[in-house]
């Protein structure tokens, strides 16, 4: 063995969005925290598109700067290009998505590392992790050892990575970097079970090889709204993305070269990755399709390389330039990086509990694609709440968990740890039952009490929330208080925005609920109107336009949180239960939910199964209670 | 805090009383709801433990049945838990109906075995009965699987399992429109989308008009022969009785003194009562309604109304037209033998259904029985028909079916998508109750499935 480098409170493996998010939350929480990364010059990497946000991703995004993580502050800092997504579609769905200077994103979250206290940072690959005692051992490649309380993996797809193009196969990480070869088989010898997923990212090109003239340009959208509550200054949007179309030709030469592909050529068997599709799946999935879309976006400020999304493929690099080049505007592009699939290892999340600790591994945590999810959001949420987590027990306090109701972190976290998942797991906003409730303009008031509570909320922050909520509070009244009488400028408002007119004085509040109408419609008339945050502004708007539809999600929630609050203790042997169907003990053994509202989730769990649960747990606890 | 709960506790057959049990923290406030005492000074919220009140109880189609309500205050109840009992006449109709509204108060169908199960968790069972309420528990289960497993193989599985496809495409449409905007999906059409709902909503419109017709089918229906004297009820009731004696068979629990014949006509059973006079009791409840034919009549599910044909209409057959056609009703014009001088235009324009016919001679009962068929909606079914036969899964559609006519609504006040959204995963979930998935993992299968989505 080598010399102890240093003793931890904790680790921390991979300095991707799951570690840096990890990382520093334990650090700010005043863990002495150590974070491994193969190369530091990868720190918060983008090695797929450069962009932060999209559907339900962008409410991810707000719910971790709620929470007080760095994610949304970090993109705002390096945002060139911003979008809200889904506008008219409903308050639920609209979704921020920021394009990102890659490289400043990496370098500003390298910064944000080096200057934390109580945060170290090491360029060494963890090869091997063990207990020591109460506490784990961790040995890099450079024979050095570190001793910490709790370790959080977030390996990536570094974690015995493997790059496919055509015949292809080479070991390795994301974006040329080195895969991390031995920590896998120190994992299996724990006992932990590990599983191989895939993805894909598209080739990227050179701006002067592409023909914009033949793309249609995509610009940001004014003004640019910030993922962060605490960004104050005004951004800019600063690049377009282009859009194009495959082509007949493009569909031809993919299918006529299948069998190079090493999935389509039968040399690997692959699940179906669903939302990262390469073009080759695509165009065998959905044959009849005729055309499918490509982004073309810029990878930064002070870089030529251009994304192009909608082209992930592990065909031979000869086939995806020929096919590449089938594409209105990329006829003559030149490739400085090949698209290629990759393949990693990662942990089955059933695994885990909610607090993402392995249930049989106390202090043991995993977050990120580790734990089979996709994307950097996803990534960022799992890290962060597995950094808090470890941090809260070793300062002994009662552990985080956010339940599905409290926001889209919980229900990504719950789907993983309680569904498991077959193929890298996305989230959206479908996968939300309490949607309307979970929106991103609310995503403060849901979550920076408890991120207040957590520690990671600062004063000024905190200061800054209870301000706009008090604002809030007193335009809730105003609105419902104040009455307008019905005058002809009134009526003839209500006439042009085609909404009946009123005979009698009418309240804000009931004007404002009507569809047609909205708050900045309704300016002329409502001259004592304050001055108001728009963030705040947004949610009151949406409160009384969809009171109907959220009262009852609420109702839902309710009755969600009272399942949630009857607790199944640790350690139960479920097939000792008399009653339980088979399947039920199983799978319950499997999953050891922590209370009946999971267990009820769980896929074969029926309702009378449940039955049996409430009526086990009546009577351990009142043989308890007679023993005591 | 834990859900009401509301089951009928008495056996669902023909008897002098039938109890709908109410249990839960606010037992008290959902009873409240669909009962009213007959003392307008009194009320079900203030009435304390161990006392009985004596009222109605009714729906939003107005009174259902007179009722003595026993309330319990917690702990002292069966279940630990308030709890109200409505004691009402043992009619199956009469009982579902009230269960019926104990539902839509704000109760839930009690799982198998759930008031003992409650009984237990509150103390009232001592520890020694836990395995015998886990026992029971399972048997229920199982015998809940093995009917489950029938509603899979059935026509009524087929159906709702058409409608759920078309709810889950529409909700996976819906949400990759929303969760993938930059992707190549078609744009969603609202109008596409209602016609969508408004089908699923005809179908399960349709299963439920089927729901009451089937419980004909199988329990029988409430019916009551009301004429003036002489007019040849009992006759009929002969006719009836005697064209079927061969295949009467008394149900299980009969007190004859209320259901006098049980007949079955054709695919219809029908619990006749006459009209004559009801038996004193000393029972409190029973004694209430002896004597009032009346109260009969407004009681049962179905009335027949008789007239004498060879005889001008009369005032008191004026007034019995009007009572009796209020209700679902069918009027029998007799003795055609002996030549109809009546007014049979004032009856047709009165009654739906008007059947002439002679119960001296049997002439026109099969026109009678025509009648009964449709209107019970009986000849709307066939054997292969999907039927529920459950109040739970009568309950589940009906959940269905308000979330998409909210869904609807919606559309039609140009509520944003997200809201439409959310109802119809509502309505999944409903539906998906019976078969215990989940709308949210059904829809995204669904999703990818369909659209080629993804970076």
């Amino acid at each position: 063995m080598g010399y102890i480098a240093g003793e931890y409170d904790v680790a921390v493996i991979g300095a991707g969005h799951a570690g840096v998010e990890a990382a520093l939350a334990a650090a700010r929480l005043g863990c002495a925290t150590v974070i491994f990364t193969i190369n530091l010059d990868s720190i918060g990497n983008m090695p797929c598109n450069p962009s932060i946000g999209g559907t339900a991703k962008g409410h991810l995004v707000r719910e971790i700067d709620a929470l007080g993580g760095e994610m949304g502050v970090a993109a705002d800092a390096n945002l060139i290009q911003c979008r809200m997504l889904n506008r008219g579609k409903g308050p639920a769905v609209h979704s921020l998505r920021a394009q990102i200077d890659r490289r400043e994103y990496s370098k500003y979250m390298k910064y944000r590392l080096e200057t934390t206290e109580n945060l170290d940072i090491q360029q060494a690959e963890v090869v091997k992790i063990e207990r020591l005692g109460e506490r784990w051992r961790l040995l890099t490649h450079l024979e050095t050892e570190y001793i910490a309380k709790a370790v959080i993996i977030a390996s990536g797809t570094y974690l015995g990575g493997k790059i496919y193009i055509g015949d292809l196969v080479y070991e390795s990480g994301p974006d040329g970097m080195f895969a991390a070869n031995r920590l896998t088989r120190s994992l299996s010898e724990l006992g932990i079970s590990i599983r191989r997923f895939k993805t894909g990212t598209p080739a990227r090109a050179l701006r002067s090889s592409i023909d914009f003239s033949k793309t249609e340009r995509q610009p940001g959208e004014e003004p640019v709204i910030p993922f962060s509550f605490e960004t104050k200054e005004k951004l800019e949007n600063r690049v377009d993305c282009h859009i194009t179309w495959t082509t007949r030709k493009t569909k031809e030469i993919i299918e006529k070269n299948l069998s190079r592909s090493p999935m389509y050529g039968g040399r690997v068997r692959w699940v179906g990755t669903r939302y990262c599709p390469s073009i080759e799946d695509k165009v065998v999935r959905f044959a009849d399709k005729e055309r499918h879309q490509v982004f073309i976006e810029p990878c930064g400020l002070h870089t030529e390389e251009m994304y192009l999304q909608g082209l992930s493929s592990s065909l031979p690099v000869d086939v995806q330039l020929e096919f590449y080049r089938t594409i209105p505007g990329l006829e003559n592009v030149k490739i400085m990086r090949p698209a290629y699939a990759i393949e990693y290892d990662c942990c089955d999340p059933l695994q885990l509990s909610a607090t993402l600790e392995f249930m049989d591994y106390p202090g043991l945590y995993g977050a990120g694609q580790f734990n089979g999810s996709s994307g950097y959001e996803e990534a960022a949420a799992q890290g962060l709440v597995a950094g808090i987590n470890a941090a809260l027990k070793i300062l002994g306090r009662p552990p985080m968990i956010l339940d599905r109701a409290s926001s889209y972190i919980g229900t990504l976290i719950d789907d993983l740890v309680t569904k498991g998942c077959s193929d890298p797991y996305r989230i959206m906003t479908s996968r939300s039952e309490y949607r309307l409730v979970l929106r991103q303009d609310n995503a403060d008031e849901r979550l920076t009490p408890i991120g207040r509570r957590v520690g990671l909320v600062d004063d000024l922050r905190w200061e800054n929330f209870r301000q706009r909520q008090e604002a809030k509070k007193r335009e809730r009244k105003r609105l419902k208080e104040t009455v307008l009488p019905p005058t002809e400028q009134l009526n003839r408002l209500l006439v042009s925005c085609e909404t009946t007119p009123v005979s009698t004085g009418v309240r804000l509040e009931d004007l404002l609920r009507r569809p047609q109408l909205d708050y900045q419609k309704l300016a002329p008339v409502d001259s004592q109107r304050p001055e108001l945050d728009p963030m705040v502004r947004e949610q009151i708007e949406v409160e009384i336009k969809y009171e109907g539809y959220i009262r009852r999600q609420r109702a839902a929630i309710d009755e969600l949180r009272r399942l949630e609050s009857r607790l199944l203790p640790d350690g139960i042997d479920y097939s000792e239960i008399k009653g339980l169907r088979k399947e039920a003990q199983e799978k319950l053994n499997r999953i050891r939910p922590a209370n009946l509202g999971q267990a009820s989730r769980i896929s074969g769990v029926s309702p009378a199964d449940l039955s049996v649960l409430v009526v086990w747990l009546g009577s351990r606890g009142r043989a308890e209670n007679s023993e005591s | 805090m834990d859900r009401v709960i509301a089951a009928i506790s008495t056996a669902v057959a023909p008897a002098g009383i039938g109890v709908v049990r109410i249990s839960g923290d606010r037992a008290i406030e959902v009873a409240g709801r669909i009962f009213r005492p007959a003392s307008k000074k009194r009320a079900l919220e203030d009435a304390p433990g161990y006392t009985a009140m004596y009222g109605w109880v009714f729906d939003a189609d107005g009174d259902i049945d007179e009722c003595v309500a026993l309330v319990f205050r917690a702990p002292h109840s069966y279940t630990g838990e308030d709890v109200v009992e409505l004691s009402c006449h043992g009619g199956p109709y009469l009982l579902q109906r009230t269960l019926r509204a104990a539902f839509s108060a704000g109760a839930v169908p009690a799982q198998p075995g759930e008031f003992t199960k409650r009984a237990f968790v509150n103390g009232k069972i001592d520890l020694t009965g836990a395995e015998a309420v886990m026992d029971l528990i399972t048997a229920n289960s199982r015998l809940a699987a093995k009917s489950a497993l029938a509603v899979r193989e059935g026509a009524l599985y087929r159906k709702m399992e058409t409608v759920l496809d078309e709810l889950t495409t529409a909700a996976a449409n819906l949400s990759a429109y929303v969760d993938f905007p930059d992707d190549d999906i078609p744009e969603l059409e609202s109008g596409a989308l209602d016609k969508t709902l408004k089908k699923a909503e005809e179908t399960l419109n349709n299963l439920l008009d089927k729901f009451d017709a089937g419980k004909v089918v199988r329990e029988g229906i409430d019916t009551v022969i009301v004429g003036r004297p002489n007019v040849g009820k009992s006759t009929l009731m002969n006719l009836l009785a005697g064209h079927e004696r061969s295949i009467v068979t008394p149900v299980a629990g009969t007190t004859r003194d209320i259901v006098e014949e049980t007949v079955r006509l054709g695919d219809i059973i029908l619990r006749l009562a006459d009209t004559a006079g009801l038996r004193k009791t000393d029972d409190s409840v029973e004694s209430i309604g002896v004597g009032r034919a009346e109260s009969r009549l407004e009681r049962a599910a179905l009335v027949i109304a008789v007239f004498d044909g060879s005889e001008p209409l009369t005032e008191d057959d004026c007034e019995l037209a009007e009572k009796s056609s209020r209700q679902t009703s069918i009027a029998v014009i007799n003795k055609k033998d002996k030549g109809i001088i009546i007014n049979t235009e004032y009856i047709k324009n009165k009654f739906k259904h008007t059947v002439l016919m002679s119960a001296e001679t049997g002439e026109g009962l099969e026109e009678l029985e025509k009648a009964l068929g449709e209107i019970t909606g009986v000849a709307a079914l066939s054997d292969n028909e999907p039927i529920l036969s459950t109040e739970r899964q009568r309950l589940c559609v009906v959940r269905s079916l308000e979330c998409i006519k909210e869904a609807r609504q919606a559309i039609r006040e140009s509520i944003t998508l997200d809201a439409v959204g959310v109802c119809i995963d509502g309505a999944i979930d409903a539906l998906l109750e019976l078969t215990g998935e989940r709308a949210t993992e059904t829809v995204v299968d669904r999703i990818f499935e369909r659209f080629c989505v993804g970076k």
